[in-house]
């Protein structure tokens, strides 16, 4: 049994009984990537000298909050100071941040010791992690399997148990859909709840951080660390923390669980559709009623978010330009020729095509037919939310419509890579918080994940639902054979 | 019917700053037909009367007091430039 079976609370116990120290945490966490990573590859980069010094201080200085001490991963679109951040991109292969994102400030004053960053697609651009520019991530419970993405690194660290924690960002179900296939739990906060400062950004009105781990409770105490208003993100909100573990009081009585029928719909599994199922007789076991609703707008999501996401990116991914940091292209005649070699040789295809659609998008004489029309389609897809979280408490449904596919099974075709996150990205577009939780397991042994969505900043009730139907079931307790 | 042609591709490439090869502009035109051909499913909607969301929160205008405040160390800034001279970051001639 490895020391991060054991949820946070229990570990702080361990260390206040003189159990386990700091050092050990440290400790069992790079031996385990030490043991493992060559197979799993999550990791980017690591910093075992800074973290270990940083452990032994910890425990010197003795504890002093719930997190401290904890081993933690970072995506790597998360800059840290002097640690390597890349984007898992060509074009930053060798920058190190000289500022911390506001969410590594929060964990420092929390305690949690980085151990590393984490792989995923370039640019969060991706939902299989493939499109890195360094290293492919593995599914730890099936290798030949993608472990989803772009927080595929993420997740695939903590249900490998090399950090019992991580950072991933969501912008369509870059946190949800990884945790789902890799059978962990993984949140996207409501957008605004937790502060871009320090992300590098790939769509700044749907881009969010948020908390992967292996349980409901631990996940909670994480956002906490991590949420409120920040001086350096003006779409930051102004909402205060809150003690989110509070309320997971396994009581759900009298809870009203809308069911989307696009949710369980054409291009579902079978086998997907039945764990949903499954999981909605157990929250009705637990007191909680539930009825069949429709969110007549989702199947424009995707066409929506690819509009979108692609026009902020294109404008966003404008910086890489070879002059302040990154990469730069060799043997350039000018200015304008720097640039275009620099960013031909340091983005991957898939970024490429992404900054292509949106540039077309925003052209002139093109940004009404389709950049307007999607905002405008956006509008309804938010409503449609907004409508059904009037009468019900949550939605529920799958986080994806299968489980992992196979490392290089569909690379090569953007459109079906885009429609795995069918299910996810009307969330981001209308902003609520989503939270994916293990809900069974495929005929081929690989994880399904429920997703649960909440209101804007009712991630209290998010977890309290999540919390109390993972403690009916067992299937957290399961464990990939390394 | 195609949606964007080859010509197309080449111009929005030059917007974009990435120099493409024969076979890229090739690609990204079937690729980028497919897509667009794909998103235009949204004009099944009648969008007439329906306000753009361009943000999820109602937010506006976040002021702060216009305060002077210690900047990014240059020293430290140019550790990341891949050109730099007397404390200044080296480009390409820009003017002939």
């Amino acid at each position: 049994m490895s020391l991060f079976d054991h949820k946070l609370t229990e570990i702080q116990s361990m260390i206040e009984r003189k159990e386990v120290s700091i050092p050990d945490l440290v400790d069992e966490s790079f031996k385990r990537i030490a043991a493992v990573d060559g197979d799993v590859k999550a990791f980017l980069a690591l910093d075992e000298e800074h973290a270990r010094k940083q452990a032994e201080e910890a425990q010197a200085a003795g504890k002093t909050g719930i997190l401290s001490g904890i081993p933690i991963g970072v995506k790597d679109n998360i800059v840290t100071k002097g640690l390597r951040t890349t984007a898992a991109s060509q074009i930053l292969h060798n920058f190190d941040p000289i500022y911390d994102a506001t969410v590594v400030n929060k964990l420092r004053e929390a305690g949690t010791i980085t151990v590393g960053k984490l792989n995923m697609d370039e640019f969060a651009m991706g939902s299989s992690t493939e499109n890195s520019s360094f290293q492919k991530t593995r599914n730890p419970w099936n290798l030949a399997h993608v472990p989803g993405g772009s927080s595929g690194g993420s997740a695939a660290a903590v249900a490998a148990g090399e950090v019992p924690f991580s950072l991933g960002s969501d912008t369509g179900g870059s946190i949800r859909q990884p945790a789902s296939f890799c059978g962990v739990v993984g949140m996207k906060p409501t957008y605004g709840r937790v502060s871009r400062f320090g992300l590098i950004a790939f769509a700044s009105s749907l881009d969010q951080i948020g908390p992967i781990t292996r349980n409901v409770e631990d996940n909670a105490h994480l956002l906490e660390a991590i949420v409120g208003v920040d001086p350096y993100d003006s779409t930051s909100a102004n909402v205060p923390a809150e003690n989110f573990a509070a309320g997971l009081t396994g009581d759900i009585k009298g809870l009203r669980i809308a069911v989307p029928k696009e949710y369980l719909g054409e291009g579902v599994s079978e086998e997907v559709r039945q764990s949903v199922l499954a999981a909605l007789k157990v929250l009705e076991g637990l007191g909680a009623t539930w009825e069949e609703v429709s969110l007549p707008h989702s199947k424009y999501g995707v066409a929506t978010y690819y509009l979108l996401a692609s026009s902020e990116a294109s404008s966003n991914l404008a910086r890489f330009d070879g002059i302040r940091y990154g990469y730069r292209a060799e043997g350039a005649e000018n200015l304008i020729d720097l640039y275009k070699k620099t960013r031909a040789e340091g983005f991957g295809d898939e970024v490429k095509r992404r900054i292509m659609l949106g540039t077309f998008a925003l052209s002139s004489g093109y940004y009404d037919a389709y950049y307007k029309k999607a905002q405008q389609v956006r509008t309804l897809i938010k409503k449609d939310f907004e409508d059904v979280l009037e009468n019900y408490d949550v939605i529920i449904g799958p986080t994806t419509p299968t489980p992992a596919f196979k490392i290089g099974e569909i690379i090569d075709d953007p459109l079906t890579m885009y429609a795995n996150d069918i299910l996810t990205i009307p969330v981001n577009l209308a902003g609520v918080p989503g939270i994916s939780v293990p809900c069974g397991f495929a005929e081929n042994g690989l994880p399904l994940g429920l997703q649960i969505i909440g209101r804007h900043f009712d991630e209290k009730n998010v977890y309290r639902v999540a919390h109390a139907y993972e403690q009916a079931t067992d299937f957290h307790k399961e464990k990939p054979k390394l | 019917m195609t949606r964007i042609s080859e010509e197309q591709v080449r111009h929005v490439a030059h917007l974009a700053r990435l120099a493409v090869t024969d076979e890229e502009v090739h690609t990204f035109t079937e690729q980028l037909d497919a897509i667009i051909t794909f998103a235009e499913q949204l004009n099944e909607l009648d969008t007439s009367n329906v306000q753009p969301t361009s943000h999820v929160l109602n937010m506006k205008n976040v002021l702060r007091k216009d305060e002077s405040a210690p900047g990014l160390d240059r020293e430290e800034v140019l550790k990341n430039a891949p050109d730099q001279q007397d404390g200044q970051i080296r480009v390409p001639s820009i003017i002939e």
